[in-house]
């Protein structure tokens, strides 16, 4: 007998996307064309063993093939070419409160429920009052199963599933069950089963879920393995490219409106004596074409302008830096700073900050011209939008900005 | 077989599978369970009315002529027609879960034969309170064929079934094709009243020796022909056989066609 408990050998699996699908004869008879279908190779040739006893992980985008190869496993579907081995009775967490019947009482649902993951009659006897107990339902467990409210119908099927005598269990996304208390139960159970030797198999976008349980972590991508690695490793790796893969869209999603010098003039008030023309945020050169800026980098906001006055004492340029709930995290005006500012008939003015001490997230820049009494001149809202990615704050912080600080120890 | 041992291994599943069928079956509706009695001695009532009152076929206790072939044919028919919906009905389950497809039709059939037995009681009463008799002998072949039947219908229902779930039509087209099919098996009519002529075409019907056995043992209380008995094992075991290849071929795509 095998070490392993599951093994997929060069696995591969599409299926057919139908335009239209018709499932009745008339429409195989007659709409030939409504029967075409688009090819979708899901897994392109997956190979991996999970040894028995072992907790390993599934993750990868939505759409990635984790799903499909859980269901692989579970004998829902079957490989298109290439083998999967299992060896040992599998239960899962997949579908709860399979078979149950609402006018019977939550103990017979049990019966059934067990059953169809399986179980023979003597096996449930024996695991029956595990299986009420941890359900924490109680006397309700005699009651008609239409008579729960649907957190009860959750725990009740969650906890014949968990309580299956299983040598392989296959957990998709459902690890949500039930209140808090409930939910370290499960872990907690989980964590025994392991103990146990059983195998357990996870399919999850929490890498904390993951990497409390599994030993290690499958990473599928577009149908290919990533990479097979430890929890802690994989799952920086993870984050990293999803947050990657997360900026590249903000960069190419940012409408056209905000690339280069335009910016979003659609919230904009003042009598337009002094003009905005054009808005520039970079890092460090003009040309830049990016909305992504790092915590500790430099930033650099270019204010090209148009003035018509004659009189330019007392001109105030404001920036507000506002987070995307509202909250103005900074604000400063020139001439409160006593910035020396050269007001010309066109000119353009440079805000530099070296370090940027912004936590990461989603922002956006307001901009206004005051003169003296208070009158605005020009004022846009929203001008630009803009993101401060997460790389750069290896530390963790957390909340509006970032402070240099140190930990020490005690002084006695 | 593999499979074989694991459906043994999914017995409780079976069981706990007919148990709810035969638990939640007109469980809601005014007369609950003695649905499964009245619905076939209503049909009894009306076609005794229509073949021996109004169409007279001058077939002596016409009641007892019809009634003993009319319960083997709802039970064949329900689980034709019925057991064709068992898997598109549980569609969650078989993508969700694992468990051995053919479980599904096969609790249907067992309930619908076990909903047959107790019409037996019924028979059987009926058999007492109008003195009609019973030949002993003849009646130890009741339970033989009545295994017969219940392989038949399995085998129909594991290619009905399967198919359902490709052709959703097959659900319709089966229910009409079974009305015709009740009225080409000798059920109000003995096989005699068919034309010369036509015999052999008649006698290709599978569930024909099966109504005849059934009819000699109750009815003419006679013990059936070796023939007849042969005739029907033949096609039960046949039927069984096909419908176990056709349902393990097209069971793979289950998940994926719901």
């Amino acid at each position: 007998m095998s070490d392993n408990a599951i093994e997929l050998k060069n696995v591969k699996k599409k299926f057919k996307v139908y335009y239209d699908k018709g499932t009745a004869l008339k429409d195989k008879l007659l709409f030939w064309s409504r029967n075409k279908y688009e090819e979708n190779w899901v897994l392109n040739d997956i190979s991996f063993n999970i040894k028995k006893g072992e907790a390993v992980g599934l993750i990868g985008r939505n759409g990635c093939g984790k799903s499909t190869t859980l269901k692989l496993i579970n004998r829902i579907i079957y490989p298109t070419s290439g083998e999967i081995v299992v060896n040992g009775r599998v239960s899962s967490l997949i579908e709860l409160g399979a078979g149950f019947h609402p006018d019977m009482t939550g103990r017979e649902n049990i019966y059934t429920n067990a059953s169809i993951f399986g179980m023979t009659r003597e096996e449930i006897d024996e695991k029956i009052d595990d299986i009420i107990a941890f359900s924490e339902l109680g006397e309700h467990i005699d009651n008609p199963v239409r008579t729960y409210s649907s957190g009860m119908y959750m725990r009740l099927g969650f906890s014949v599933a968990i309580n299956v005598k299983a040598d392989i269990l296959l957990i998709d996304e459902i690890l949500a069950v039930g209140d808090v208390n409930f939910q370290s139960k499960c872990f907690e159970k989980l964590r025994e089963l392991k103990a146990s030797g059983v195998t357990i198999v996870i399919v999850s976008h929490s890498m904390a879920q993951i990497e409390s349980i599994c030993d290690k972590v499958v990473w599928i991508e577009k149908g290919n393995i990533k990479e097979i690695d430890k929890p802690s490793i994989v799952g920086a790796h993870y984050s990293n490219d999803m947050e990657n893969e997360r900026m590249n869209t903000v960069n190419n999603e940012i409408d056209k409106s905000q690339s280069g010098g335009n910016f979003n003039c659609s919230e904009r008030t003042g009598n337009g004596d002094i003009l905005i023309k054009e808005l520039y945020m970079y890092k460090d050169n003009h040309e830049e074409n990016k909305h992504v800026f790092t915590m500790g980098e430099h930033l650099n906001i270019e204010i090209a302008y148009e003035c018509k006055k004659e009189k330019t004492e007392g001109t105030d340029f404001r920036l507000s830096f506002v987070r995307s709930d509202g909250v103005v995290v900074y604000g400063i005006s020139s001439l409160s700073d006593k910035a020396q500012i050269d007001i010309k008939d066109r000119g353009k003015i440079i805000f530099n900050i070296d370090k940027l001490s912004l936590l990461p997230g989603k922002y956006y820049l307001d901009i206004d011209i005051k003169q003296k009494d208070d009158v605005i001149l020009d004022y846009i809202k929203n001008a630009k939008e803009f993101y401060i990615e997460n790389e750069g704050n290896d530390i963790g912080e957390f909340g509006v900005i970032s402070m240099n600080h140190k930990w020490l120890g005690d002084k006695e | 077989m593999e499979r074989i041992k694991e459906l043994y291994a999914y017995r409780e599943m079976l069981i706990s599978l007919v148990r709810k069928d035969l638990r939640g079956r007109y469980k809601a509706s005014v007369l609950g369970f003695l649905w499964t009695f009245i619905n076939p001695l209503l049909q009894l009532i009306v076609y005794t009315i229509v073949f021996s009152v109004i169409m007279r076929a001058g077939i002596k206790d016409f009641y007892m002529f019809l009634f003993v072939a009319l319960v083997p044919w709802i039970f064949f028919s329900s689980s034709l027609t019925g057991g064709a919906t068992t898997i598109i009905n549980n569609g969650d389950m078989v993508k969700k879960i694992y468990f051995p497809r053919l479980v599904l039709p096969m609790a249907y059939v067992t309930s619908c034969f076990v909903n047959m037995l107790f019409c037996f009681i019924v028979i059987f009463a009926v058999i007492i309170v109008t003195g009609f008799g019973v030949n002993f002998t003849a009646l130890l072949c009741l339970p033989l064929i009545m295994i017969i039947e219940y392989i038949l219908a399995l085998g129909i229902s594991f290619i009905t079934s399967a198919c359902t779930v490709y052709l959703r039509d097959l659900e319709h087209i089966l229910g009409i094709a079974t009305m015709a099919w009740m009225y080409l098996s000798p059920i109000m009519y003995p096989a005699s009243f068919v034309p010369d002529k036509y015999q052999a075409l008649f006698n290709l019907n599978p569930m024909t020796p099966v109504i005849t056995a059934y009819r000699d043992i109750l009815y003419y209380k006679t013990v059936p022909h070796f023939q007849t008995l042969l005739s029907s094992a033949i096609i039960g075991v046949v039927s069984v056989i096909v419908g176990y290849f056709v349902f393990e071929k097209l069971q793979k795509g289950f998940a994926e066609e719901m």
